[in-house]
């Protein structure tokens, strides 16, 4: 295995203890709004990282994911009493088991690449059409969840708590894909990205590696939705189901580095540091920030394919070759 | 049971409406068929081209029919360039790459259609928007008649310039053998571009034809995008034919879907098809296996 994979573990703690104090130091409400949105965008990269980055199957429909799991505890909130942190528990499990239909159905019949994409696509709009046609789930108003703050209701008082409920996912998706990278699972999974017809020739069955992996990606982003409706207490089809949702839980990745640990976390705070001078600088305008995106995206691809960990691992590569040759000097 | 004075209309509707829908997968089923890449930009692209041809009304008082050759040009002109300058540029050697690419090019041309111009849904009024023909059991728009036509011409040029002429066999050699098409001195980059643009000026020409009888807002491109996709899936990715077909088939369910479940479920009837039809026959119904 290439990568030092105890440096991984440590940086990961080093992560976690930088980030731990921050609402302790960052008085402004501002400033900790905004890295509490980062850290979601970062658990909803992972998300996609998980599938796409790791399984190589590119999804453009991860909203179905994030927006059954937003919609799931909303509803059961509103329509049930049922509490929110038990929501979230079942948005994951209903977004898991959505994300179990879309891939046997997908991946039985071998669908792989473009065809993946188109499939997640429709997917996702056939549900923001039902989101939007029936009276349960608000149809196109949408639905407010009742403000009932304590932590009791994941209502945190302050952004704090919003922010380490967001820090212990994340860190807890970055320990999973630090140990999917070290597992079989994860070299599976690695496998059927490189080469699929390879990865079945070597013995691995690349239908069940990919469903597991489509599974836990869309258990994850589901519970994703069910944090954000109890952050901004409000769901309707166009933000649960709509492509905004979906190309941020893809683009985060593409940007941070795709198929890489912090991958997705680096890809969050790069993008909203840029959105937020984005605003800055064409001020707050409909559709400004996402032709952004899109412009980011295009030029990720274009000039930095294996995203910011990319050039990073340039430059590393680049040092330690420089070093072995100083060595063979010597 | 239904009326059939009901139902007739119903299907001579679904048809102009299939119609244009063929001719803007014919120029998806184009990029797909030699590119091996799924434009997803198609859609974005024609809201822009509704957007030219709306704004040349507008502003210049020139007719949509008219306006044809222009819109034509232009959208041929900003393929070539998307596919040689920036879509070619960055497969690094993955398919995937493209799609991405794609995916960010209609992020862009939509989002700033959304700034420029906002959301408002805007249509334009010609001396014929209102004129209909009798057909006797059921009476059919004249933009909706003339789109149908000349839908149905465009695809039997297109089908001419692919078996007619030097460029289509180019065209058809690269998709075929990349490698081999090479070989024998084919301008791979050059054709690739030519096949791009020749596939957006599809969606120019079905900008003029569709306008007199519809709207253009900046979400536009999303009721076409995934109609489009799915008629080039039904039909089988590639074939010229199948595209046709699966317009004219997807054309009647919208229309009859409508008619049945309303407006917004009618809708997912489309979706339904395009999902049974990747799941149990991904190679469409004319298409050669993959």
């Amino acid at each position: 295995m290439r990568t030092p994979t105890l440096r991984t573990g440590w940086a990961i703690l080093v992560f976690a203890l930088v980030l731990l104090p921050l609402p302790l130091l960052i008085k402004s409400e501002f400033w900790l709004t905004w890295v509490t949105l980062a850290l979601f965008y970062a658990y909803l990269g992972q998300a996609w990282n998980l599938l796409g980055g790791y399984g190589g199957q590119f999804s453009f429909g991860h909203a179905l994911f994030f927006g059954t799991g937003a919609y799931c505890t909303a509803v059961l909130q509103i329509h049930f009493g049922i509490n929110a942190w038990a929501g979230f528990v079942l948005a994951a499990v209903a977004a898991g088991i959505v994300g179990a239909a879309t891939g046997w159905l997908v991946f039985r019949y071998g669908l792989r690449g473009s065809y993946f994409a188109l499939v997640t696509l429709a997917f996702a709009e056939v549900f923001r059409i039902l989101a939007n046609t029936f009276a349960f789930t608000g149809a196109g108003v949408g639905l407010l969840v009742p403000l009932q703050p304590g932590a009791w209701q994941m209502q945190f008082e302050s952004k704090a708590g919003f922010f380490w409920l967001l820090l212990i996912l994340v860190v807890a998706c970055l320990l999973f894909t630090w140990w999917l990278q070290n597992a079989r699972f994860g070299a599976r999974l690695m496998a059927v990205r490189e080469n699929e017809d390879a990865a079945r020739a070597l013995g691995v069955d690349p239908f069940n590696t990919k469903l597991l992996a489509i599974i836990a990606s869309g258990a994850i982003a589901g519970s994703a939705g069910a944090v954000y409706v109890q952050l901004f207490l409000y769901i309707d089809p166009g933000i649960a189901y709509g492509p905004s949702m979906s190309v941020e839980a893809l683009l985060v990745p593409i940007i941070g580095g795709l198929g890489t640990v912090f991958g997705p976390v680096l890809g969050a705070f790069a993008l909203h540091t840029i959105a937020e001078i984005g605003r800055l600088v064409f001020g707050e305008a409909p559709g400004l920030n996402l032709v952004l995106y899109g412009v980011l995206l295009v030029l990720m691809v274009l000039f930095l394919p294996n995203g910011l960990f990319g050039l990073g691992r340039f430059g590393f590569g680049l040092r330690r070759r420089l070093q072995r040759k100083g060595g063979a000097n010597a | 049971m239904l009326e059939f004075s009901i139902l007739l209309p119903a299907i001579l509707n679904g048809l102009t409406i299939g119609a244009i829908y063929a001719l803007i997968a014919l120029g998806l089923t184009l990029i797909y068929g030699v590119l091996h890449i799924i434009n997803f930009a198609h859609g974005s692209l024609l809201m822009l081209a509704l957007y030219g041809v709306f704004f040349l009304h507008s502003l210049f008082g020139i007719d949509p029919y008219l306006a044809l050759p222009v819109a034509a040009a232009a959208l041929f002109g900003i393929g070539y360039g998307l596919q040689r300058f920036i879509i070619g540029r960055a497969s690094h050697g993955k398919d995937e790459n493209i799609l991405l690419v794609t995916l960010g090019l209609s992020v862009i041309i939509e989002n700033l259609a959304l700034y420029l111009w906002r959301s408002d849904t805007r249509t334009i009024e010609t001396p014929y928007s209102f004129e209909v023909l009798d057909f006797g059991v059921a009476f059919i728009p004249v933009p909706k008649a003339v789109a149908f036509v000349g839908a149905l011409l465009v695809a039997a040029l297109l089908w001419l310039l692919m078996t007619r002429t030097d460029l289509g066999r180019a065209i058809r050699a690269l998709a075929k053998e990349r490698q081999g098409a090479k070989l024998v001195g084919i301008n791979a980059e050059h054709i690739f571009a030519m096949s791009f643009g020749i596939g957006c000026a599809c969606l120019g020409i079905a900008a003029c034809l569709l306008l007199p009888s519809f709207y253009v807002s900046p979400q536009v491109g999303h009721a076409f995008v995934l109609v489009a996709f799915t008629v080039v899936v039904l039909g089988g990715m590639g074939s010229f034919v199948g595209a046709l077909l699966g317009g004219l088939i997807i054309g009647v369910t919208e229309s009859l879907g409508g008619l049945f479940l309303g407006e917004s479920l009618g809708q997912l009837g489309i979706f339904l098809i395009f999902i049974i039809v990747l799941l149990f026959r991904p190679t469409g119904l004319l298409g050669q296996k993959a």
